[in-house]
């Protein structure tokens, strides 16, 4: 478009190790809750959007981090995929693993991340009249980009869930694949 | 102070962008929304600058610009910015970025040259600065994404308050 200047898909792609304050990110997170919650009239809405927001990073994410991370390869099995999560993006997000990954004992095609104190819920905290709102909303969507641009369609949800002896609940993040995906996965060879 | 990687930062803002341009419609509207969340964002982010740059006092409007442009762009983006190109009365100046984290990955399509993409940073100086009595006009001049050689942001000095306690302790 602008001669003269390099398209940006033409410069190399930065080694992405700088870092900006946490707290100008939480500021702009906290404007986007904010400017969200003009736009809704309900708390499910208003995870949508953070939803919605957070997809449209998973999306790109993907192809970064496979591209940098990974020379390009991706994973066709769901378990590689949800460890991809659990593992690469987490670190990439949050600069560790997640704490768990788990297969729901209630049904075959429900897996949960959960981790406390992910910093997108750092600097919050929901007033009474708001209910189960989680921030988080947003990481789910993020999850959510990351495993559709992967072939894995899933409605993915964050939930807060108390700890015994803990004063602060974990965060939950709750994928429900689509059936085609599970489908899928039986039929390729394990291994 | 924490830090977080400044991709998904980068990211983020780029949806919320995305997400006013689907909202809003109109590229004006859009600038002017951002600009209003820079500056709620700039008036609470002046106690954080306060709290933690330990930084004296200023002393006038040309101390005020550097600090914002080598403590201020340095503790929450990570990066610095020159002031050049002062006038003669010492009212107007230009903070030239020298690296720019919330452009990273960005290209503006066809249908949004007008769009001030970082024009978030202009409510946040301005919205800032008036939490400590300065009354700054603010607006982003050059900007790569549309084509210029650099990042710059014009500053114009309205007015400079003195320090005063609201109320007298005979009241």
């Amino acid at each position: 478009m602008f001669s003269g200047r390099l398209n940006l898909i033409d410069r190399p792609l930065s080694k992405g190790k700088s870092e900006v304050s946490l707290s100008a990110f939480s500021f702009l997170f906290s404007e986007m809750v904010q400017y969200s919650q003009t736009q809704v009239s309900n708390i499910g809405e208003l995870e949508r959007r953070l939803e919605d927001a957070g997809y449209s990073i998973g999306l790109r994410l993907l192809e970064m981090l496979c591209f940098r991370e990974r020379n390009s390869k991706r994973e066709i099995k769901l378990l590689d995929a949800l460890k991809f999560v659990h593992s690469t993006v987490w670190k990439y997000l949050f600069g560790r693993q997640a704490r768990d990954l788990e297969q729901s004992n209630a049904a075959d095609d429900e897996y949960m991340i959960s981790d406390s104190d992910l910093f997108v819920n750092k600097f919050i905290s929901v007033p009474k009249d708001m209910g189960q709102l989680n921030c988080a909303a947003f990481v789910a969507g993020i999850v959510r980009g990351v495993l559709d641009s992967a072939g894995f369609p899933a409605r993915v949800t964050a939930h807060f869930v108390p700890v015994p002896g803990q004063p602060r609940p974990k965060t939950t993040i709750l994928m429900k694949f689509d059936a085609s995906v599970l489908q899928r996965d039986s039929a390729l060879p394990s291994g | 102070m924490e830090t977080i990687n400044s991709e998904i930062f980068t990211l983020m803002y780029g949806s919320i962008v995305r997400q006013l341009i689907t909202d809003l419609e109109d590229i004006t509207e859009v600038n002017k929304q951002l600009d209003t969340m820079g500056y709620n964002i700039g008036v609470r982010l002046i106690d954080e600058f306060l709290a933690k740059s330990r930084t004296a006092a200023c002393t006038d409007f040309r101390d005020s610009t550097e600090k914002v442009a080598k403590v201020g762009f340095r503790m929450f983006l990570n990066t610095t910015a020159n002031v050049t190109n002062w006038n003669p009365e010492g009212t107007e100046c230009s903070l030239v970025l020298e690296d720019n984290p919330l452009t990273d990955f960005v290209e503006l399509p066809e249908g949004c040259s007008k769009l001030k993409y970082c024009n978030v940073l202009c409510g946040v100086i301005r919205g800032a600065l008036e939490m400590v009595n300065v009354q700054v006009e603010c607006d982003f001049a050059k900007d790569t994404l549309r084509g210029d050689e650099l990042n710059e942001i014009r500053l114009k000095l309205i007015s400079e308050g003195t320090e005063a306690y609201p109320f007298k302790d005979d009241d």
